[in-house]
Formats: structure tokens, C-alpha cells, sequence
């Protein structure tokens, strides 16, 4: 981290803190270039208001708690892509449930997505890529089933609105959640035996193996993880937007998955800092909302929003070749 | 080479364990629908599945070439809907023109796919990040070419290539307009079913006997090996994504001609991607690499698309559909997973 402040030459920068700075250095660009053109459009400056910042972070902490969780689960080299249904479907059980167990009967939803998922993984050994998306296309056809196929008539609790829409001194709670979750995983994944062995996974699972790492109990750990916090970003989103919705969930997996990746963690598992996905996250909702200042129509924002993941990983991402 | 004798017959069986069961799976339960079906075993329930299918099949085999790799390619369904939108306005006209058209379309498709081999090749990202990020891109394009919905197809080739080859005798003008007698015990073949089988014999099935195919194969069972034997690793790997990008750019230009018009839906590629995945694995194709085809992954698609028509017959409840769809794909691929129980050793399992 000091390091990362003294040097302001990415070169000398380590292998995983050079994404870190030159996601960050992309951030500054695309506030700037949104300047120059706010400026040049309407004469006025407001990315670089405090109001401005702190409302995209909102709108931010939903991608950033799925990416948390994606993140874990790729860190082992897996990937969720049960994301997108276990997010509505923690939604639409906290409005169905309602009152005081809504947040509670969410995160159980999240907690048994995450146990199938992590069994059909760690025991049966199925690639995660396709055994996800078969508990995705579960998850959807429960939640169509229980709701028509049109969005549910309840409404988002009390508490729901709380952490997610209202504010205390000006910062909306949605924040504070996304923070705690934040020093949570970097908690983990730094102090804990878990943690550790998180990464040993992602490096090489036999070696982890046989070095009395408990893989398949750890795999199942983190696939829990990445479901709960889905759900729980669920919860949040039906607060912010107060109610649940058909594919809620669609638009956060692949950006997560990148935000992920632009963070610097690699998409084979076992290396990445947590830092990186939350600048990835930050990244990719100041690009979102710059392109949509600048009223870009959606095939410029696609083009845009992929040749900026390719350029990224150009830098920073490239593998090695196999020789051997 | 013919299986003569049955014991080799039986070991190439056991070889193909996935491909063979999706083959049977299939066999079995089209018959049932074709039963359960009032109009069953007709040439018209069969030209309409067959419409049905070939998109689909075509992405299918698309992913199939780079997941042979070990890779994965989150593309396929954006450059589908971009050549769908391309050919939404190249195929408009008559004669000539609609011939370079679909030239014009094939060529996008394959561009596009060789762009993915390049990000990967030469880039060393990631395939299935690589993709996912040149998906975005083609989707962009896609939507440049057709912000709303719209677009308008040659008549008559929608008309020959979306029912029976002897609509298509007929609208072309060969065999008599399809009335030679020869013709007629044929001439109830769905023409997408043609067409599908043709294009599988004309590029899958020479591509994998050929250095470059066996090549792909090797990569995906062990990258280094293949090095060490001096394969052209990165030409197997253009070379794959290159296909995969013709494929689907042939069910994007099937997909406008079969709805006459160009859409660039977003949701609709990316269903149509992991629906490709889904197929690739029913049929029997390991998502690790190294072992499987395009022949089985088409017919993992027409498992998953008959389970839906079988909903139309049975009568089940649509809103309960998504649901038994999500059960067959877990319930399949677990029950191809079973055998790993069995392996004492669990060093085995790790790849």
C-alpha cells in the first residue's frame, strides 16, 4: 500500500499491485474526460462533486458486495454463474417473507444456493462453469413459478429501504453495507487459515490437497459466500428500488466478472488482492455513468465498455505461453 | 474406417459414453413427442422443429471448437445477433446481390471469430474473458447496424430455406420445380435439417481429420505436450476461434432469414451462449478440453430443445417449464459426474 503511494512509476510497482494503480490512473481519466465535456456541454463541473461521487458508490456497493462474492469463487478457479437468479431470488423472498425476517429468510436462500452449488462442485466434480448455470435455470424456473412470471406485488420492508436507500450524514447506508463486507473479505482472506486457503486452491488444488488443505469443505465455504452476498445484494437492490423484480439479476454477473478481472485477479484463480476488485467495481459504474452523461446510445457504450476490459487486460492480463 | 467386428464397435461406444447416451436420450424421447404429437411423424412437425433447432445447433457446434481447446467463448451469441443484424440488411435485394450478402455475412462471422483468436493468441488473455469482452463489442456493432428492431429479408429465401426441400426445388426452379418423381420420397426433408447435416459433413468433419483439428484436440488435452511436438499451437487456436466464428455467424444469417428481420437483443445473445454451453456439455464434449465433437454437442442441442417441445404436447403447465429445463441440465450432467464416486484415489481428481 505505501509502496503503491511512494511510486508513482507503475514499473516498479508488484505483480499484483500494478493493475491496482492503473485501474485507479483509468478512473481519474474517465472523471476528467467527463469533465472537459460537462464543461464544454453545460459550463459546469459536477463529476467531481461529492454528491456525484457519493451516489455512483451507491449505485456502486450492489455490483461491488456480487463482485466480493464473485471474487472468492474465482480466486479457487471456479466461477458462478448462478449469480443473477440467486440475487432475485434473495429479493423476491425477502419482499414475500416481509417484516422482521426478511433479511434473515434471504440470506438462508443464499445460504442453500451456495451449498448445492458447492457440493455439485466440490464432490461431484462438475466443471462449476455449466453446474451454476444449471442452478441458475432452477433458481429462474422457481421464481417463475412462485410469482407468474411477473414481478411480485410486495413491497420492500422497512429495514430493506433503511440499509439500502436512506442516509445518515449525507452517505447512504448501502455504502456503510458494501464497507463492512469489504473488511470482512479482506479480513479473511488476509488473517484467516480460510483465506490462505482460498489462494492455495486457486494456485494448485492437489498441492493444497496434500498439504491438508480441506479443499472440497473450503470450495462449498466459498461458493456459500458468493451466494449469500448475492443475495444480500438482492435484498439491498429491492430496498433501493423498493420492490423485486424478473431479472433483477441479469446485469450483475458479467460486469462483476470484470470488474473482477480489471482488479488485477486473475480469472484462473489464486492470485488478487481485494483492492482491485473494488476499484474494478468503482471503474466500471463511473464508466457506465460517464457514457450515459455524454448520452452515448447503447452501441457506443458496448463497444466502449468492451475494448476498455481488452485494453485493461493488454496492459496487465496476459498470460504466459506454454512452452513445456 | 467401418466398425466390422462388434467388439470394436463396442469399444468405440465406450469411448463416446456422453456422445452415445445423448444420441439414445434423444432418439428416445423425439419418438414420444412424434407419438404424443396429433400431427406426428408429418413433414410439417418436422420442418418446424427443424427451424426451431438450427440456430441453436449452429452455436453449439461453434462453442464446441474452442471449449475443445479448454477454452470457452462468451461470444458466440453476440457475433450470431451481429451477423443477424448484417444480414438484415444485405439480404434484402435479389439474384447477385443476396449472393454476396451471405458471402459478405459468412466472412463478418469468421472476422469476427478470427478477432477472438487474435485477442487470445496474441494477447494471452484469457478465452473466457477475452470473449466477454469482444461479446460486448460485437454487441455494440450489432446494435450500430440495428438500434431497433427491423430489417427485411429476400422472400424467397426465407420461403426456400424454412420449409421443405420441395419448397426449395420448387422456389430455385431445379428438378422440375420439385415435381420429378425421383424426388418426391425426399422432398418432405426440412431443408434447415439439410443444410444442417451439410454444413457438419462440408467444414466440421474434414476439420477434424485435418493437422490443424487434431491439433485443437491436442492443446486441450495438454497444451505444453502439443508444444513439445511441435504443433502450430497458435494456428490451431486462430484456427478454432476462426471456425466457432463462421458457425455462428451461419446461425445469425439462418436466424434472419428464418424471422425475416435483424434484432439486437442483448438478452437473447447471451441465453443464446450459455444455452450453447449447456448443449456442448449434454452432448458429451468436456469442458476441460481434449475429448468430444460437434456432431454430439448438436445433439445436445435437440435434447434441450425437445424437452421444451415435449412441453407443448404433455400439456405441462408453461410457467413450470424453466424449471424442469434447469432440473434436465443439472440431472444430466450429474449423472455423467456419478462416476467420479467411485475413484479411490483422490489425487485422480485433480486435473
Amino acid at each position: 500500500m505505501i509502496d503503491m503511494i511512494k511510486n508513482i512509476s507503475f514499473s516498479r510497482l508488484s505483480r499484483d499491485d500494478k493493475p491496482i494503480a492503473i485501474a485507479a490512473t483509468f478512473i481519474l481519466v474517465i472523471l476528467i474526460a467527463g469533465t472537459i465535456y460537462t464543461l464544454d456541454r453545460f459550463g459546469s463541473a459536477p463529476l467531481f462533486s461529492p454528491s456525484y461521487l457519493v451516489q455512483q458508490l451507491q449505485i456502486g456497493s450492489f455490483l461491488g458486495i456480487v463482485a466480493a462474492g464473485m471474487m472468492i469463487v474465482i480466486l479457487i478457479s471456479q466461477i458462478d454463474l448462478s449469480v443473477p437468479w440467486t440475487l432475485a431470488a434473495g429479493a423476491m423472498t425477502a419482499t414475500a417473507v416481509g417484516g422482521e425476517w426478511a433479511l434473515p429468510a434471504a440470506l438462508v436462500v443464499g445460504l442453500v444456493v451456495g451449498t448445492v452449488n458447492g457440493l455439485g462442485v466440490a464432490y461431484l466434480r462438475i466443471p462449476s462453469m455449466i453446474f451454476t448455470l444449471g442452478v441458475n435455470a432452477v433458481m429462474r424456473g422457481l421464481m417463475v413459478a412462485q410469482t407468474g412470471g411477473f414481478a411480485p406485488q410486495t413491497k420492500a420492508t422497512d429495514l430493506m429501504r433503511y440499509i439500502a436507500a436512506e442516509r445518515t450524514l449525507g452517505i447512504p447506508h448501502a455504502i456503510f453495507v458494501w464497507l463492512a463486507v469489504s473488511i470482512l473479505i479482506v479480513i479473511m482472506l488476509r488473517r484467516t487459515a480460510f483465506g490462505r486457503s482460498i489462494y492455495a486452491i486457486g494456485n494448485k488444488e492437489a498441492a493444497a490437497y496434500l498439504s491438508g488443505v480441506p479443499t472440497k469443505r473450503v470450495t462449498i465455504l466459498a461458493f456459500i459466500l458468493c451466494s449469500v452476498l448475492a443475495s444480500l445484494a438482492g435484498v439491498l437492490l429491492a430496498g433501493y428500488s423498493t420492490k423485486a423484480y424478473q431479472g433483477m439479476g441479469d446485469a450483475y454477473v458479467l460486469p462483476a466478472i470484470a470488474a473482477v478481472v480489471i482488479g488485477g485477479t486473475n480469472i484462473l484463480g489464486g492470485r488478487g488482492r481485494y483492492l482491485g476488485t473494488v476499484v474494478g467495481v468503482i471503474l466500471i459504474v463511473l464508466l457506465n455513468s460517464v457514457l450515459s452523461i455524454m448520452e452515448m446510445p447503447e452501441a457506443g457504450r458496448q463497444i466502449i465498455y468492451g475494448l476498455v476490459i481488452i485494453s485493461m487486460l493488454l496492459v496487465y492480463g496476459r498470460g504466459e505461453k506454454a512452452t513445456s | 474406417m467401418p466398425a466390422t467386428n462388434t467388439s470394436d464397435f463396442g469399444l468405440r461406444i465406450r469411448q463416446n459414453m456422453g456422445f452415445s447416451i445423448s444420441v439414445v436420450l434423444f432418439a428416445v424421447v423425439y419418438f414420444l413427442y412424434h407419438l404424443a404429437h396429433p400431427k406426428g411423424f408429418s413433414s410439417q412437425v418436422l420442418v418446424q422443429n427443424s427451424n426451431e433447432v438450427f440456430s441453436l445447433a449452429m452455436l453449439a457446434m461453434a462453442q464446441t471448437v474452442p471449449v475443445l481447446l479448454g477454452g470457452l467463448d462468451l461470444s458466440v451469441g453476440a457475433i450470431m445477433t451481429l451477423v443477424d443484424c448484417l444480414a438484415s440488411h444485405l439480404l434484402e435485394g435479389s439474384g447477385s446481390s443476396v449472393g454476396f450478402g451471405l458471402i459478405a455475412c459468412l466472412l463478418a462471422g469468421a472476422l469476427a471469430g478470427f478477432v477472438n483468436g487474435c485477442v487470445v493468441v496474441f494477447g494471452r488473455i484469457q478465452p473466457i474473458i477475452a470473449t466477454l469482452a469482444t461479446g460486448a463489442v460485437y454487441m455494440g456493432l450489432a446494435l450500430f447496424l440495428r438500434p431497433i428492431p427491423g430489417g427485411k429479408i429476400n422472400e424467397d429465401i426465407n420461403w426456400a430455406m424454412t420449409n421443405a426441400l420441395g419448397d426449395f426445388a420448387e422456389t430455385v426452379g431445379i428438378f422440375d420445380d420439385g415435381k420429378a418423381a425421383w424426388f418426391q420420397p425426399i422432398a418432405g426433408v426440412p431443408t434447415a435439417l439439410v443444410l444442417l447435416i451439410l454444413v457438419a459433413l462440408v467444414t466440421w468433419v474434414p476439420f477434424r481429420r485435418s493437422v490443424t483439428g487434431r491439433t485443437v484436440y491436442a492443446i486441450g488435452s495438454a497444451e505444453g505436450a502439443a508444444y513439445m511436438s511441435g504443433l502450430n499451437i497458435s494456428g490451431g487456436k486462430l484456427a478454432a476461434f476462426t471456425l466457432a466464428g463462421l458457425f455462428a455467424g451461419i446461425g445469425g444469417i439462418f436466424m434472419a432469414i428464418q424471422t425475416s428481420s435483424g434484432n439486437a437483443d442483448i438478452p437473447m445473445a447471451g441465453a443464446y451462449t450459455l444455452s450453447s454451453i449447456a448443449s456442448v456439455v449434454i452432448g458429451g464434449t468436456s469442458l476441460l478440453g481434449g475429448t468430444g465433437g460437434a456432431i454430439g454437442s448438436i445433439f445436445g442441442t435437440l435434447i434441450l430443445k425437445v424437452i421444451s417441445f415435449n412441453f407443448r404436447v404433455f400439456d405441462i403447465a408453461p410457467l413450470l417449464q424453466p424449471l424442469f429445463e434447469g432440473l434436465v441440465l443439472l440431472a444430466a450432467v450429474s449423472l455423467g459426474a456419478l462416476s467420479i464416486l467411485r475413484v479411490k484415489n483422490q489425487l485422480e481428481l485433480f486435473r
